[in-house]
């Protein structure tokens, strides 16, 4: 427990000096939210029951923000510390592999939980979305969406052999998953092959999990379906990092 | 008891045979180096003393454990520099230090290391921002915090200009004055030479000579007298080079003539490890 949490210190250490993380992860929801609700937050979606553009825009980035931090900026970091060899040092000190886990991944979570305060505090000030109700069953669909990401994450970085393709291989994955779950728009208004896309998408269902709860007053436990595809999703991404999870670099 | 002790340990990579039953000992408090060309197997073979990779045949004790099954509790005894000098850009060094020292017991003063490898000046200066010769000071740092036993340095100068070799040594000396068990490879045999109590000469995997380096120089075949005779350069190796020496000055002395150019020459640990090395050139 002492070494957890002196790793922990030291991850969120890490994390606070990483700026190109803490911009692209971190803030850029909270700036995309800003902008486009100021445009449009207004407005009714025809297609999502006349719902206020605002509050639906908040929820889309609080899950382009579970995407990008738990699994995007977690996916780059393990892989440049892979390749760069820092994982391959970790495994020669006594911390142990649970310990350095763990802590990363509280790290990462407690960053995505800063940033859903930031949406939520700044949807209340500027666009007059009310905090949500459901605070029990928002907190577990949170917690549950970012440790799918994690785990999704983690399995990905299996597949990338590279420090520097790291981004572009994670960019290519997830700006566009993120646009074709519906973090920015309506997947209702979609042409079908897109929506064929976005049906089998980790985030659609974390997307509609998560503005059932904060737009519409549901609980959690009424959610089976979005709950268990977002959790085979993860699931599937532990298994992956499992099987195939490497600490050295990529030889040759 | 021995610090290692390495039993007829194989190793395969495929059809690649990169060590091919090895044998040595290291006693506590001794600095021993595994010498030989790229490729010969040496990373290969402290990998496996390092618990980084597992042996295909054979017996390794590394401080009365095996590597292969050792844990949290054995790594807290072993301290390891490798080829790769990889650290967190973004901490200072002395954050550097803090966080991997947090992963011990009884870690040593940060300030302490600092002063052991001689980075004061960039104590507080980011990782990003230090010279190649800075960082690998580092490197060796982060595996002192700890305070181990024993500390394995992969090819610890590789690289170095010889004003950083040199101040690497005089680092590597003062951890031998602490009674540290020290393994180090290298490919450069000036530092086995000045550094190593013992050394062990392997090629494609096997060790091909072993012991203090003075020996291994002594047991080298001939001593080498070489001097200049109606402008020729006259070249003779012996293994008794007294007599010869006495015979050629004997007979130049009769002559009242100076032998011109005269060199006595030992064979240089160079010299040997390029005959004990040399079908790698095939």
């Amino acid at each position: 427990m002492r070494v957890f949490r002196h790793e922990l210190k030291g991850e969120l250490l890490l994390y606070t000096r990483s700026r190109e993380l803490a911009f692209f992860t971190f803030l850029l929801p909270l700036i995309f939210f800003l902008l486009l609700a100021s445009v449009y937050g207004n407005d009714r979606i025809k297609s999502e029951g006349n719902v206020r553009s605002a509050p639906f825009l908040q929820a889309g980035m609080i899950g382009y923000g579970a995407i990008s931090i738990a699994f995007a900026g977690l996916a780059i970091v393990l892989v440049i510390r892979r390749e760069s060899g820092i994982l391959k040092r970790l495994r020669a000190t006594p911390l142990t592999a649970p310990e350095y886990v763990s802590a990363l991944l509280s790290t990462f979570l407690a960053a995505f939980a800063v940033q859903v305060v930031g949406l939520l505090v700044l949807g209340r000030a500027f666009f007059s979305v009310p905090f949500p109700h459901h605070a029990v069953s928002l907190v577990l669909a949170l917690l549950l969406g970012a440790l799918a990401f994690c785990g999704l994450g983690i399995g990905l970085t299996s597949l990338i052999k590279s420090a520097e393709g790291a981004s572009a291989v994670v960019n290519a994955i997830y700006l566009p998953t993120a646009f074709i779950s519906g973090a920015f728009f309506s997947p209702n208004s979609y042409p079908a092959f897109l929506r064929a896309i976005a049906d089998v998408l980790p985030l659609t269902y974390f997307l509609r999990l998560i503005r059932n709860v904060m737009l519409h007053g549901h609980e959690i436990w009424s959610q089976g379906t979005n709950v268990a595809v977002v959790a085979a999703w993860g699931v599937a991404g532990l298994i992956v990092a499992l099987r195939s999870f490497r600490w050295e670099p990529t030889e040759g | 008891m021995s610090a290692i002790s390495v039993r007829d340990v194989r190793k395969s990579y495929g059809a690649l045979e990169a060590v091919r039953g090895v044998s040595f000992d290291v006693e506590r408090g001794e600095v021993f180096g595994l010498l030989g060309p790229n490729g010969a197997g040496k990373t290969t073979t402290v990998e496996i003393l390092e618990g980084y990779r597992k042996r295909d045949g054979g017996s390794v004790e590394v401080l009365g454990v095996d590597p292969a099954r050792a844990g949290s509790d054995w790594r807290q005894r072993i301290g390891v520099v490798l080829q790769s000098s990889a650290m967190y850009e973004t901490l200072t060094v002395a954050e550097s230090l803090r966080l991997f020292g947090g992963y011990y017991s009884t870690p040593r003063p940060v300030d302490e290391v600092v002063d052991l490898v001689g980075l004061r000046e960039q104590r507080d200066q980011v990782v990003r921002r230090l010279s190649g010769g800075q960082r690998r000071r580092l490197d060796l740092g982060l595996a002192l915090v700890g305070d181990p036993e024993l500390i394995f340095l992969d090819e610890p100068t590789t690289g170095f200009d010889p004003h950083a070799r040199r101040q690497a040594w005089e680092t590597l000396r003062s951890l031998r004055g602490l009674g540290k068990t020290i393994v180090l490879t290298t490919h450069y045999l000036d530092e086995a030479e000045r550094l190593a109590d013992r050394v062990a000469v392997l090629r494609r995997g096997e060790i091909v000579a072993a012991g203090p380096p003075a020996e291994l120089i002594g047991a080298a075949p001939a001593t080498e007298i070489r001097y200049r005779e109606n402008g020729r350069e006259v070249v003779l190796e012996t293994d008794s080079p007294t007599r010869v020496l006495n015979e050629l000055t004997a007979k130049a002395l009769a002559e009242n003539r100076e032998l011109e150019g005269l060199v006595v020459r030992r064979p240089s640990l160079e010299e040997v490890y390029l005959t004990l090395t040399e079908e790698e050139a095939e």
